[in-house]
């Protein structure tokens, strides 16, 4: 087998995947891309999505990532996430609770409160997330 | 002297104290664990954004026009101080010496004659410096309802400090904090936050030779970029805070749960004599009483 690329994926409360693995897909905004050991210097923002780390052509985890961005070094990759969360640890009940807070909380705020734009992506993020979960 | 029943109740009282302080430090402990391992938690993201940062800007260039937040407003005339302190006091000098590093940078400024702003995180560094600077006060982040959870609140003052910058309210931010060495050292710190500072101890990366690519642009990834890295500093600096808070709090109430067995010894000691007194006393006055007769 090739060699492995490092990947590790780091959200600011702590390192939610280090280790080596073959394969790894990362939703950047200008679109999905592929890493691979030995891949060049590459850096890009991501967009909310799925990063998908593969073993051969099976997938082995899904990660959820909000934003962020991925560093590609000859030492691997790294992907900065502002959250992160690993899919088979959720359960898509628990899911629809949080959407429902959310939505509490926006229908709460005035229409011109500030803090209704932060709200909505709340809700737009935990939607997707939803969608990744069920899919 | 005081009488015996004084003392009997002076140390009762500082025994229940001694045992309050003792209770203090031992939740200060446990606070101080899971405090710790929350800001070194934090750590490999805040070092490796750290990194990316120093990547992106040496990759620019100097001279290079990189957005505002990195090059600055062009001017540096008014200083935004953005002080960190604790929601508590019991925690020894940890709040004071952040205050009197506070004090230290305000009257520099001013006597540079620039024009200063302060942010104040946490109440008693608020409380601290009212008296003095009140005036200069523009707002107030209170932690109290935080509960170890600090994201939201780093989130929401880095917004909050580029939405001021881009209003050009300030032309420089810095934060003063307390960086946690150790358990048993907390160094207030300036920190400085905008224009952003890549960290001189980060590793660049050795290409080879081989060119980074960016994706959309560097521009436009450094625009994207460094408002979270800002909300990456001002996060470390609040867990550091916290778990130095709890380690100052710690020391502080093991010192003072030692100083009450000093003084309760000494005041049992005080007591044995005073009752010996007592007694040997009324033995004299019963001997004299037997030998008149």
């Amino acid at each position: 087998m090739a060699d492995k690329l490092h990947f590790s994926l780091v959200s600011p409360t702590r390192e939610v995947f280090s280790g080596e693995v073959d394969h790894v897909v990362a939703p950047g905004t200008d679109g999905e891309f592929g890493v691979l050991a030995h891949h060049a210097p590459f850096m890009t923002t991501l967009k909310t999505g799925l990063v998908r780390v593969l073993e051969g052509d099976v997938v082995q985890m899904k990660l959820f990532v909000r934003g962020g961005f991925a560093d590609v070094t000859p030492a691997g990759l790294t992907i900065l996430a502002e959250e992160a969360v690993n899919l088979s640890d959720l359960k898509i009940e628990t899911i629809g609770v949080q959407i429902d807070a959310v939505r509490q909380k926006l229908l709460a705020e005035g229409p011109d409160s500030p803090h209704r734009g932060a709200l909505q992506e709340d809700v737009d993020y935990l939607e997707a997330l939803r969608d990744a979960v069920s899919a | 002297m005081a009488s015996l029943k004084e003392l009997k109740n002076r140390i009762g009282s500082v025994k229940s104290t001694q045992k309050i302080t003792k209770a203090k430090q031992m939740v200060a402990a446990a606070k101080l664990r899971r405090a710790q391992e929350a800001a070194d938690a934090a750590k490999p993201y805040a070092r490796r954004m750290a990194n990316v940062v120093a990547n992106l800007t040496s990759a620019m260039g100097e001279g290079a026009s990189g957005p505002k937040l990195l090059s600055g407003s062009g001017s540096d005339q008014t200083h935004l101080l953005v002080i960190m302190t604790a929601e508590r006091g019991l925690c020894g000098g940890f709040n004071a010496n952040t205050a009197k590093r506070a004090r230290l940078t305000i009257e520099a400024l001013q006597a540079d004659g620039k024009t200063v702003k302060i942010i104040t995180v946490g109440k008693k560094g608020r409380e601290a410096l009212k008296s003095d600077y009140a005036s200069l006060f523009v707002d107030h982040v209170d932690l109290s309802e935080a509960k170890d959870k600090y994201t939201p609140f780093a989130i929401g003052l880095g917004k909050d400090l580029s939405a001021r910058f881009e209003a050009g309210e300030f032309d420089v931010a810095t934060l003063i904090f307390s960086e946690f060495k150790n358990v048993m050292t907390q160094a207030p710190t300036a920190l400085q936050l905008i224009p952003a500072e890549a960290p001189a101890d980060a590793d660049t990366v050795d290409l080879n030779g081989s060119i980074y690519l960016y994706e959309p642009g560097e521009a436009e990834i450094l625009e994207d970029l460094l408002p979270r890295y800002l909300n990456t500093l001002v996060l470390s600096a609040m867990l550091e805070n916290a778990a130095g808070e709890q380690a100052a709090s710690m020391t502080a109430m093991d010192n003072a749960t030692r100083n009450a067995g000093e003084l309760i010894d000494s005041l049992t000691l005080k007591y044995n004599r005073a009752r010996q007194a007592q007694i040997t006393k009324e033995l004299i006055e019963i001997i004299s009483g037997a030998e008149a007769l």
